[in-house]
């Protein structure tokens, strides 16, 4: 039998070789972070700039975290590495949502909500819809969640085309407005509901930490976790609540994006291969701070705004799905 | 001990168990035989909680199956289930000390990694315990899913189908070993193996069940022989006597009994 110190070697070894490349993706975080933030401001401008972005980082970073974390949460809770939440329909409920109060109400009228209220109506709506659809799956006869992706991808279809078809009979000119909601916007923010998604995201830290061991059984799979003696159902719940909120954050925040968490979320598995839940969430948030903080710099102060960095983000993210289906990566 | 009283379950209307009572005494292996779908793998998912309970009750040492807090439970009875596969990226080592989680909850102590070490050399992993489960072949990756069992460390270790995949000699020296550590520790091993011949050589109890009945229970010497076993897999088998173990040849059809 080895020695206890023996024994315990590789465990130090692996987490010795794990705290480089975290420390790596902090330095060019913070990179990024000091590049968006001074980049081009111009001579007597300091304050004003420092302020206008810093509004616009806090919530780019909260956005990176939201969807680096529901992506990763929603890989444990399926046990897949190739969906994402966007996939479950977020996204198109979000865009219904857009669509149906315009048609509703008008383009002025939805103007004139309270963006306030309009966003706790969003995050409600889309944190009923996840929770919907986890309480129906579990008091199904069925557990199988290969079912709620498929009711997922369909519903996802009928809110999609529901969206078209309405958008279909609105007014060419207040089409507009939906349309600036169809596609993720990183250059406008919306700085009137940061301090409510920063509340919203912060309430998540604590249950991730606390869970955290908790999901690494989780992704073994249902059959195994109960086996461990995780109270599965709980954790499910935890899961899919906590999904719910962040993907609103986000979609309020920005709009829908596809591709971006399945990009970064695959950079932190292949950065670190094997490792636990709590480094790689760690990882993927860095990552996608770095791409989406970095990318925004880039995009507004050197091409200056000459196209949407949502796109290529999608593009890449779209390359990264193709390559694993073909790869075949572990379903 | 482990007593299944009164045990039925249905899986979309068709009746897969059909009230089944049995005591599995503590200590020593007793081995799950019978045709497909005779129900020895629900059986097991409903000892271990997996699959809710429909009607009767199970207890593990005097506690409900279902009504044990489940962490409660798992340090008390662990389970391998027949199909084993994991999505996320694990090294066998990782998944080994994931057997470990009942007890540290997370934070795993010097003891917890001395248990790891037992289980990885007593499944002869020591060598591979650094790759990946996807760069294992068949059997060495259900080594590990067993290793990983037996780092549980529990009293009741139920096993769906241990010797899936392994070789001659991987599948005998699994059945030595969990021998080994059955008499040397008093654990409880309730497997469920295809091959009749390891049921017979090395439990200590056979429990035979057909259509979701218990069909019959004994020693060995009481289970393998020709009329039982015509009886529960409606097959003739010739059974003879090596080294004070009956052995089946079930591959090959027998001359027909004459006195019969």
């Amino acid at each position: 039998m080895p020695s206890d110190s023996a024994a315990s070697l590789p465990f130090a070894a692996q987490r010795a070789m794990r705290i480089k490349p975290l420390v790596i993706l902090a330095v060019l975080a913070l990179a990024a972070v000091v590049l968006f933030l001074t980049l081009g401001v111009p001579a007597g401008a300091w304050e004003f700039a420092l302020s206008f972005r810093t509004g616009k980082l806090v919530g780019l970073i909260l956005v990176a975290f939201a969807i680096a974390t529901s992506t990763q949460l929603f890989h444990a809770a399926t046990r897949n590495q190739i969906l994402t939440p966007a996939i479950m329909g977020f996204d198109a409920l979000y865009l219904m949502i857009q669509t149906s109060l315009v048609f509703g109400m008008g383009a002025m009228a939805t103007l004139d909500i309270d963006p306030l209220v309009k966003f706790t109506a969003e995050v409600l709506v889309m944190m009923g819809f996840s929770t919907a659809l986890f309480l129906w799956l579990f008091t199904a006869r069925s557990r199988d969640l290969h079912l709620l992706v498929l009711v997922g991808i369909i519903f996802g279809t009928l809110f999609r085309s529901l969206s078209n078809f309405i958008s279909r009979m609105i007014d060419p000119n207040e089409f507009v407005v939906v349309q600036g909601a169809m596609f993720a916007r990183f250059n406008t923010v919306n700085i009137d509901l940061l301090w409510i998604s920063i509340g919203l995201t912060t309430l998540t830290l604590p249950v991730l930490w606390h869970m955290r061991h908790q999901f690494d059984v989780l992704a073994l799979g249902r059959e195994t976790a109960i086996g461990l003696g995780l109270r599965y159902r709980r954790v499910m719940f935890a899961a899919f609540g906590m999904i719910g909120l962040l993907v609103s954050v986000s979609t309020a925040l920005v709009g829908p994006v596809t591709f971006f968490g399945l990009l970064v979320v695959h950079l932190a598995y292949r950065i670190l291969p094997g490792a636990r839940f709590a480094p790689t969430l760690l990882a993927s948030s860095l990552i996608a701070i770095i791409t989406l903080v970095g990318g925004q710099a880039v995009y507004e102060h050197v091409l200056g705004l000459q196209g949407t960095l949502s796109v290529v983000i999608d593009a890449l993210g779209g390359i990264t799905f193709l390559y694993l289906l073909l790869k075949g990566v572990r379903r | 001990m482990i007593e299944i009283s009164h045990v039925s379950h249905q899986i979309a209307g068709a009746s897969i168990l059909s009230d089944v009572s049995l005591t599995i005494p503590r200590g020593g292996i007793t081995a799950l035989i019978g045709p497909n779908g005779a129900g020895k793998s629900t059986l097991l998912s409903l000892i271990a909680r997996l699959t809710p309970l429909q009607g009767g009750q199970i207890t593990v040492d005097g506690a409900d199956v279902t009504m044990t807090p489940t962490d409660a439970l798992a340090r008390r009875l662990s389970i391998l289930r027949q199909d084993n596969s994991v999505a996320a990226r694990l090294t066998v080592a990782d998944l080994v000390g994931f057997g470990r989680y009942p007890h540290h909850k997370g934070r795993p102590t010097a003891e917890d990694r001395v248990h790891v070490e037992q289980a990885l050399e007593m499944m002869g992993l020591h060598p591979l315990s650094g790759r990946f489960l996807d760069e294992l072949s068949g059997g060495q990756r259900q080594r590990a899913f067993v290793a990983m069992v037996l780092a549980q460390d529990t009293d009741y270790v139920l096993l769906d189908e241990p010797l899936n995949n392994l070789d001659m000699k991987h599948a005998r020296q699994m059945m030595e070993r969990l021998k080994e550590a059955a008499q040397a520790s008093g654990k409880s091993f309730v497997i469920v193996v295809h091959d009749i011949n390891f049921a017979a050589a090395y439990a200590d109890l056979i429990v035979a069940l057909k259509d979701g009945r218990l069909h019959s229970l004994g020693t060995p010497e009481e289970i393998v022989n020709r009329p039982c076993l015509r009886d529960v897999f409606e097959l003739d088998i010739a059974v003879e006597t090596v080294g004070g173990h009956p052995f089946a040849l079930h591959q090959i059809a027998p001359e027909p009994l004459v006195d019969t």
